[in-house]
């Protein structure tokens, strides 16, 4: 079974360097397989390699799909949604610095 | 969560001890306190060089048991640091590599890998995964 769960990015510069490490790092918390991609049909990125992430460029208003597999794959696509709806947990007075 | 002495750590060697203390400090703001960072940069007199005694200094503060990851800028900081692996010696030489990155990005890439309790081997390659061909 694969979980696959979407998100808006609101962050101002997109998927950038400093959101890109935390979703990075936090998709290595788990032990599922996690891919992300910014159409439903891909192509799909391995969401644990901080190189690809940040290469993906995903720009402000993009929505960002990510499927995981694995034992924990409810718990990480979930909890990867949710960061990237938090805004990854910045104020948008920092995003600048991003 | 990981503890900072379980993980690779990270040196950070630049002619500039400006470069060097930058590039640190975006290691700690982006990617955090998982991993132990520790840079150096300047000669002694206070221009601009490297030296081998501090980038062996900083190798001891920023060293794990799972190795240490050195990033560099030009010529000579790869020389000086490949003298310091070299007179550290064995057994730790063996784990201690330098990155063929950029400093500042191969930095922030290895720290994030090491973040997650990758091998010093995975860290230096997501460094290295930045490099033109």
């Amino acid at each position: 079974m694969t979980v696959q769960q979407h998100a808006l990015i609101t962050h101002q510069v997109g998927l950038h360097a400093r959101p890109s490490v935390k979703f990075t790092k936090l998709a290595k918390t788990f032990a599922s397989r996690i891919e992300i991609a910014t159409a439903e049909d891909g192509p799909w990125i391995d969401a644990k390699s901080i190189v690809k992430v940040m290469a993906m460029k995903v720009p402000e208003g993009a929505t960002l799909f990510i499927r995981a597999d694995g034992d924990d794959e409810t718990l990480a696509a979930s909890a990867l949604a949710a960061l990237v709806a938090r805004d990854f947990d910045e104020d948008a007075k920092h995003a600048g610095a991003a | 969560m990981t503890e900072a002495s379980g993980n690779v750590g990270i040196v950070i060697v630049s002619h500039s001890p400006l470069v060097a203390e930058g590039t640190a400090d975006m290691v700690r703001q982006m990617v955090g306190d998982e991993v132990r960072v520790a840079w150096c940069g300047g000669d002694p007199a206070g221009g601009l060089g490297t030296s081998v005694e501090a980038i062996m200094q900083a190798i001891d503060r920023a060293w794990t048991d799972a190795g240490v990851a050195i990033l560099v800028d030009l010529g000579g900081a790869e020389t000086n640091s490949e003298m310091a692996v070299e007179m550290i010696g064995e057994p730790r030489a063996g784990r201690i590599a330098i990155c063929n990155a950029p400093i500042v990005e191969g930095a922030v890439m290895a720290a994030t890998e090491a973040s997650g309790g990758a091998p010093l081997s995975a860290v230096v390659a997501t460094a290295q995964e930045l490099s033109p061909l």
